[in-house]
């Protein structure tokens, strides 16, 4: 009866050698392949480094104004905008303005990778459900996995710094948006597609003029949240190097600084609470449609 | 009538909605009926051998009650749902033979629709709503702009060119249905329940702009209804589906005067008959005149009913459009014109 109390696990031995075999066998891949994926991404990191030397090298009364503008035209709201300003003041005045600059350089460059390869993805997942079958717990998988669990093998590939920090960021912020978008495109009125296709509308006419048009609303509330699980990646993804108001917070951590830590980590709050409300406003002023007649 | 030309043939059409439908085809060839094949099979007979011969510059009206196959049927014809077996010949061509490109040209040139629920593009302002059929062929924009503009005034809608459908009303919204299906010219026109879901004031004005654009455009109309008193007001024919099946097809007088089974009678036992039945269907024919006045052969019973009335005994005359004596009336005629009639054939329950 010990089989009953007992779980007959593995051999110790055996276990050992497989856990062996696996990590020998990435291992191998990674000094055959590594330096060519690391080529392959050589572009990817030359595109960070421009925009984190362009937003910490252009003097921060322009960064100031440019945001504020980018806020006007995303909310046309005063109250957001004089959030803005007296937030990144504050921000300053505390001598993060640098730490932000790069944090604003890692969510922006994530934000649109995420964004151009979250969007076709979600268009393939609605366009056809063989599609959605594959990618819906591929999704699943990086939404659950603990972070840490993936930092090893992209650490092992690309060895620490900021693209495989990109990397980590995008792995955990990709599936709202793509979700998003295949949702969007999926609740399209069928009986307003019908027309399009009564009309003789091609392939790409519906999808350009029609669907996408009409699910943007929905695309747009994934890219607000892919923003905001991107900023919430910032301190994981300052431990394999990325720059940033991450930094700062895990080094508060490991030594005890209560003030380093709550400041840093109110400024990303900060962040993340300014690109919500001004994406947010965005995505409502996009469905002017649906406004009901008012005079 | 038998100088129309033909512009729509629909032969031996079947559509069965299933996994499997070509066995299930074969099944519904050798006679089994709706109820049968899905218990059989799995399947739903869709439509059950449809023939039917559409004339050009005609509304036609198709109906039916709800289940019955009419909106499936009206959706083969531009191919939104493609049929299980069968043809449908428009212009020479059997558009089931038609590539994917090619059914794109024609559904283009040659075919509009107005849907049930307007299915109107609720993020293009109704400028783009209208110009939509013509903007996605690739025309210049100041032409098919121009084009829309002319027609969202011919249906009433000067004015709105800059609204989005959600601030219309229904019966507004369906107004730009029509104006989007009329801008492309196309000479067939489908209509799916059009008017169903608006008001009956409201559909009785639709009903009449449709009757006035239909006189001086002479589309040829595909029109579904489940109404009968609106199949009545605009059909030039009628045909009427029961389960996926062609029960009669015919001139509206015929249907009232000559329902073919029970199912048909039930459909038309509560018309108001004498606002509906001519004189043409219930006249003696002759070519010699009568003492009574002359009438002219459209006129409903109820008008006649007050003519006759001032002098029961003298029997009117009947005259056709062009001036010619065609038949007589007596107050009998009438009477008999009021009965309701009995189902003719076999005796259909159902």
């Amino acid at each position: 009866m010990d089989w009953f109390f007992e779980f007959p696990e593995m051999e110790r031995s055996g276990l050992r050698d497989f856990k062996k075999s696996i990590d020998f066998a990435f291992r191998e891949f990674s000094r055959s392949y590594g330096e060519n994926i690391e080529n392959f991404f050589e572009p990817l990191l030359m595109f960070l480094v421009w925009f984190e030397k362009l937003f910490i090298n252009t003097p921060w009364p322009i960064i100031i104004v440019s945001i504020l503008l980018l806020a006007w035209f995303g909310s046309r709201s005063i109250p957001i905008l004089i959030g803005t300003l007296v937030s990144f003041l504050i921000i300053g005045y505390f001598g993060m303005w640098e730490d932000t600059m790069s944090t604003l350089a890692i969510i922006l460059v994530s934000t649109i990778l995420c964004i151009s390869i979250g969007i076709p993805t979600g268009i393939a997942m609605a366009r056809s459900d063989r599609v959605q079958t594959i990618v819906v717990p591929i999704l699943d998988v990086m939404q659950t996995i603990p972070s840490f669990v993936y930092l090893i093998p992209v650490v092992m590939l690309l060895g620490i710094g900021k693209v495989p920090g990109l990397i980590a960021v995008c792995i955990y912020a990709i599936p709202p948006v793509v979700r998003l978008t295949n949702l969007g495109i999926r609740l399209v009125d069928k009986a307003v597609l019908e027309a399009a296709d009564s009309f003789g509308a091609n392939y790409w006419q519906k999808l350009f003029g029609v669907q996408i048009p009409l699910a943007l609303p929905t695309i747009f509330a994934g890219i607000n949240q892919t923003i905001m699980m991107a900023l919430a990646m910032v301190v994981i993804a300052s431990m394999i190097g990325v720059k940033g108001l991450g930094l700062p917070v895990l080094r508060a951590v490991s030594n005890q600084y209560l003030a380093l830590g709550l400041m840093n980590g109110l400024a990303i709050v900060v962040l993340a609470i300014i690109f919500d409300r001004v994406t947010q406003k965005f995505g409502l002023r996009m469905q002017e449609h649906r406004k009901e007649i008012k005079d | 009538m038998s100088n129309q030309e033909i512009l729509i043939k629909i032969n031996h059409l079947f559509k069965i909605f299933g996994n499997n439908p070509n066995d299930a085809l074969e099944l519904v060839k050798k006679g089994i009926g709706k109820d049968e094949l899905l218990e059989k099979s799995n399947a739903v007979l869709g439509l059950n051998n449809i023939n039917l011969n559409i004339n050009k510059g005609q509304i036609q009206v198709i109906m039916g009650l709800s289940g019955s196959g009419k909106s499936t049927l009206i959706r083969h014809l531009n191919r939104l749902i493609e049929p299980t077996s069968g043809e449908i010949v428009i212009n020479d061509t059997n558009i089931l033979d038609l590539s994917s490109k090619e059914l794109v040209q024609f559904r283009q040139s040659h075919m509009s629709m107005v849907f049930q629920k307007f299915a109107l593009f609720p993020h293009k302002t109704i400028l783009q709503n209208v110009g939509y059929g013509l903007s996605i062929q690739g025309i210049a924009k100041d032409i098919w702009v121009e084009k829309s503009i002319k027609w969202i005034n011919r249906v009433g809608l000067d004015g709105y060119e800059n609204y989005f459908p959600g601030q219309l009303s229904g019966g507004m919204q369906q107004r730009v249905g029509l104006a989007r299906a009329l801008a492309t010219d196309a000479e067939i026109l489908l209509m799916d329940e059009a008017f169903s879901a608006l008001d009956p004031l409201i559909r009785s004005e639709m009903q009449t702009i449709l009757l006035d654009l239909q006189n001086e455009l002479h589309k040829t109309i595909i029109f579904i209804t489940h109404d009968l008193d609106e199949a009545l007001k605009i059909g030039d024919r009628i045909a009427i589906l029961r389960d996926g099946s062609m029960i009669q097809d015919s001139d509206p007088q015929n249907i009232i005067m000559n329902p073919i089974d029970d199912y048909v009678s039930d459909f038309i036992k509560d018309i108001n008959r004498a606002r509906v039945i001519q004189a043409k269907s219930i006249m003696t024919p002759t070519n010699t005149k009568s003492s009574g006045p002359v009438i002219p052969n459209n006129m409903v019973l109820e008008d006649i009913l007050q003519i006759m009335s001032d002098a029961p005994t003298k029997p009117v005359t009947i005259e056709n459009s062009k001036g010619k004596i065609v038949g007589k009336i007596e107050i009998t005629n009438l009477i008999e014109g009021m009965k309701r009639p009995k189902s003719q054939g076999t005796n259909i329950t159902g």
